[in-house]
């Protein structure tokens, strides 16, 4: 990699290093302009920038960073089903994303429910608690029902053939969810009021410090799970090495409906922590957060449980801040527009910068000649 | 597939109803002793299916659409086919377990008949709970409409009944077609396809002959409302079982009598093929009214994409799921070129003129999305592939570049294609489009058909079966890799600048992700590689469900095609990966490891003549068991 950076060798290269290096100046640029015009909006470099810059107030910035690191945790909690799925099985599972809306979908029609017998009012933590299980089992089993039916037929064919399916059932998912449910933005119902006021000095959100404390959580549940119980050590050696798991007596279906099974809790948590924080659920709730979660997944470096949440953290806190942060100060108009636009962006950078992500990936045998 | 019997207990006797009791040695089960377990288990997938069926509203949308006038609709039909599929589906298992009969058939009929019923019980369980619960809520469909076609209007106990009765007659006919011999069993395919083909076909078939003056026996077979008049379905069930008795054999005849010939002859000979096909692609539209015109215009424009796509997925096997960037650049490039509204510049070319810039603009998009993916591996490409698709939709949209591309406004008052001033292309006349398409369609076809068959071509199959082994032969894979990215990128160009003089104006709406899945379903569902399977493919999936904003042929399914795609993609890949009409390669290299299984079980037979016969039984039982 260093190597060929320093020293192209093909046409391509060149093309890639110019597009590397331009990318960094862009980054530098940008960053340099937004320092420019946080001390003094009116100075030559931040006019010759952006003429109508003003820059950002601490309060702003501070608004834009948390509600970053909310969404990004919510990322983080999708991504760990990415990463587990790719550690074990070697394949990105596409319709990951298409879980987390069902476990969204679920809360959304669980705390209507509970809101129509007046529950949702007169006991709020309680009804929390029950739509979140109803939820993780409904993820789960979805989860779970896809893995049997359209990924274990499929299993040590060509790594491209089960992608394909898992694009078949994300777009079966969401347009189930279309004909059972309707087209129409649904709602979740009124969350009371101490998780819309500001808390603590920083001022922040109620619904955005439960997003994130449960995330972490239900991370550190995964991490015990996974690092500390028998079935965790057998979901690591089976991706260590499927076969060599199962002649140590690992019966290896089931290890992997277990991954399935725990990503898609995940997954059915985050979507009620989405309900919570946007209170609003679409068919097409799961495609976007779905592929960012997987860029996070990636970024953190694919297999790797902790690079998951940091990847998610930096995605949501990139998405959120990097277009005031860079694109703004360079006078893109309407940058709030273009956050997913930089969300993949940053999927695409990091590939091109490092592939392996920030922690390194852990890859199934098969992968790492 | 079906008729043959893998057993375990020696020599089979040939399949069919002559299988009888004779060459085996385990007493005949009477046929009631049924595995029920497997008949649960199997019954209730499908009940779960078909009540999902029904609530996901197709009985109700498609009972609007006749089949067989005041017999059968296609809401029925809907309700009725996965007792049959689950019942032939027990038929076949029973088939291939070889059990011995008291009477030919009744074994694999009666278990047809009892998973059939525990299918048509969830359609009364379903009519009992809607008739006593309120749903409406989350799910939309639930509804006394619903309930009432469910019970043909008299009430639930009726519903209860005859869903039972009715499950378990269409699954008896199920397991039924497992035993039927050969014969009798193409006659009824045959029979059903027609029908079901004239039905789906109505619009098609009563435009053509409108045009071509034959309003006559159009009346004759097609109901007034819709759907086969009963006289018209008699008649097309007998003549096309006639044909099928006739003709059995006779196409397959001719197929190999045409592989067999070589040299001159065999050029010759496709040449015809070729010939006969352009000359009726040609003369059909001028019969044909305008939404025939359209429809066919709308399917030209997928078939393009779709050989463009081909080429990147197919040939060189680069999943590409942001195909669509090229389709929206394309449409971008020539609106602006060509539009005088467009907001920044307006030269105003003349849309052949623009074309050549068009196809500049997306070679280069291609070279700059595809430079940096290019090394990725196949599954990183895509979702990155994936991740620029929605970024030139983005941008496209955003406030930023609006100045360019004006926004979400979009691209208005985009003038029709003139060509040599001989004649003027735009939509209020699809029929010149639909020329226009298939001028641009040949040119496709002969490009990829030329190129399968070059040395890039056989570069890109390289890559695509083993990138190392490629590279050690000498292929630059990095450049062989993009230069299929760029080529279908141009190809898809085509189809882009195409689309907007055709509709007259782009929005970024019209390039949605989306987009890309269903070029993807239509070449995976045609056959990854096959041109005919491609071109086939989109006939079939855009001709009839229709596109992802343009209605097929059945537009009572507008609602339900992304569902079907959907549901389509998976069942391809887990049953026929290699697509409706397959490419040789891509077969072979999809079941490579089959072959080769069977290559290397040859071979060990061979060697177990000289060498010892246990061992090598048992490294052959390792080897089998490991792969």
């Amino acid at each position: 990699m260093r190597a060929r950076l320093l020293r192209p060798r093909t046409r391509v290269d060149w093309f890639l290093t110019v597009i590397r290096v331009a990318v960094l100046i862009v980054l530098a640029v940008g960053f340099a302009a937004f320092i420019a015009q946080e001390i003094n909006p009116d100075n030559p470099f931040a006019q010759w920038a952006n003429p109508d810059a003003t820059g950002l107030t601490g309060a702003q910035f501070r608004g834009l960073v948390v509600s970053g690191i909310a969404q990004g945790s919510m990322y983080g909690l999708i991504a760990l089903g990415y990463s587990m799925v790719y550690g074990v099985l070697g394949f990105i599972n596409f319709a990951h994303g298409e879980v987390f809306m069902v476990g969204a979908m679920t809360g959304m029609i669980t705390s209507n429910k509970l809101a129509d017998a007046g529950l949702w009012e007169s006991n709020f933590i309680g009804s929390l608690v029950f739509i979140v299980v109803v939820s993780i089992i409904v993820s789960s089993l979805t989860a779970v029902i896809m893995e049997r039916v359209a990924y274990r037929p499929l299993r040590g064919s060509p790594r491209l053939i089960p992608l394909i399916t898992s694009i078949g059932v994300s777009f079966f998912l969401q347009n189930a969810s279309v004909v059972l449910l309707g087209p129409a933005s649904k709602s979740y119902p009124d969350v009371p009021d101490w998780l819309k006021a500001k808390h603590t000095f920083l001022q922040i959100e109620g619904a955005k410090i439960l997003v994130v404390v449960v995330a972490a959580l239900s991370m550190a549940a995964l991490w015990y799970y996974v690092d500390r119980t028998k079935t965790g050590k057998a979901m690591r050696a089976v991706a260590e090495d499927a076969e060599i798991a199962a002649l140590m007596g690992i019966d290896v279906n089931r290890t992997i409906v277990k991954v399935f099974a725990v990503g898609g809790a995940m997954a059915g948590m985050a979507g009620i922590l989405w309900g919570i924080l946007f209170r609003s659920v679409i068919h097409t709730t799961g495609f976007l957060p779905g592929i960012k979660a997987f860029s996070a997944a990636v970024v953190g470096g694919i297999g790797h449980l902790g690079g998951a949440m940091a990847g998610g953290l930096s995605i949501g806190v990139a998405e959120s801040v990097g277009p005031l942060l860079i694109l703004e100060p360079l006078g893109v108009s309407g940058v709030s527009q273009l956050r997913d636009a930089v969300a993949f962006s940053m999927l695409i950078i990091v590939l091109l910068v490092k592939p392996a992500g920030l922690f390194g990936e852990r890859l199934p045998a098969e992968d790492r000649t | 597939m079906n008729l043959t019997v893998p057993s375990e207990t020696g020599p089979q006797p040939p399949p069919g109803p002559a299988a009888s009791t004779a060459s085996n040695d385990s007493p005949p089960r009477p046929p009631f002793a049924q595995d029920w377990g497997r008949i649960a288990r199997m019954g209730a997938v499908g009940a779960v299916g078909q009540i999902f069926i029904s609530l996901s509203n197709m009985p109700v949308k498609l009972d609007g659409r006749a089949i067989i006038e005041g017999i059968l609709s296609l809401g029925y039909l809907s309700l009725v086919v996965l007792p049959f599929a689950v019942g032939s589906r027990v038929g076949y298992q029973v088939r291939r377990e070889g059990v011995p009969f008291h009477r030919p058939g009744t074994y694999e009929v009666v278990g047809g008949a009892a998973c059939g019923a525990v299918v048509g019980g969830g359609l009364s369980l379903l009519a009992i709970l809607i008739a006593n619960f309120d749903l409406r809520e989350p799910l939309v469909n639930w509804s006394p409409i619903l309930a009432d076609l469910l019970a043909f209007n008299r009430g639930t106990a009726f519903a209860v009944v005859i869903w039972l009765a009715v499950g378990a007659v269409i699954g008896a006919l199920g397991g039924l077609l497992r035993v039927v011999p050969p014969l009798a069993k193409r006659i009824l395919w045959t029979v059903v396809l027609t029908l079901f083909g004239a039905a789906v076909l109505e619009s098609l078939t009563t435009d053509l002959a409108e045009g071509m003056g034959l309003e006559g026996p159009v009346e004759w077979f097609y109901a007034p409302r819709g759907g086969l008049t009963v006289t018209g379905a008699i008649a097309l069930a007998i003549g096309s079982a006639v044909l099928a008795v006739v003709g059995r054999g006779r196409v397959k005849g001719a197929k190999a009598h045409i592989d067999s010939l070589e040299g001159p002859a065999r050029t010759r000979a496709h040449l015809g093929l070729i010939l006969a096909t352009g000359a009726v692609l040609v003369i059909l539209p001028m019969f044909a009214g305008k939404l025939t015109n359209e429809l066919l215009a709308n399917v030209g424009l997928f078939v393009l994409l779709a050989l463009g796509l081909n080429v990147v997925v197919g040939l060189a096997g680069i999943l590409d799921l942001g195909y669509v960037a090229f389709f929206a650049v394309g449409s971008y490039s020539a609106a602006v070129l060509t539009a005088a509204a467009s907001p920044r510049i307006n030269p105003e070319l003349p849309w052949f003129v623009a074309l050549i810039g068009v196809v500049i603009l997306t070679g280069l998009v291609g070279l700059f999305i595809g430079a940096p993916v290019i090394r990725m591996r196949g599954d990183y490409l895509a979702i990155v592939t994936l991740g620029f698709g929605e970024i030139i939709r983005l941008l496209f949209l955003s406030d930023w570049l609006s100045g360019w591309f004006g926004g979400s406004q979009g691209i208005t008052n985009i003038p029709g294609a003139e060509i040599f001033g001989l004649a003027e292309v735009s939509g209020t006349d699809p029929r010149s489009v639909f020329y226009l398409v298939l001028a641009f369609c040949a040119i496709a076809i002969y490009v990829s058909w030329r190129l399968e068959r070059s040395r890039i071509g056989r570069a890109w199959m390289a890559v695509r079966e083993d990138e190392t082994v490629a590279e050690a032969m000498g292929i630059n894979t990095v450049n062989v890799k993009l230069l299929a990215f760029v080529v279908g990128a141009v190809l898809g160009s085509f189809s882009g600048a195409i689309f907007s003089a055709k509709v007259g104006s782009v929005f970024p709406a019209s390039f949605l992700i989306l987009v890309s899945i269903v070029i993807l379903v239509v070449v995976i569902f045609g056959g990854m590689g096959s041109i005919v399977g491609v071109i086939a493919g989109s006939a079939v999936l855009i001709g009839v469900l229709g596109g992802p904003k343009q209605p097929g042929l059945l537009a009572e399914f507008s609602e339900f095609k992304l569902l079907i795609y959907g549901a389509l993609l998976v069942w391809m890949m887990l049953a026929r990966p290699e697509g409706l009409i397959p490419s040789v390669r891509r077969t072979r290299e999809l079941h490579q490891e089959e072959m080769a299984q069977d290559a290397w079980l040859r071979g060990q037979t061979d060697e177990d003549e000289t060498a010892d016969d246990n061992n090598g039984a048992a490294a052959g039982r390792t080897a089998v068991g490991e792969s």
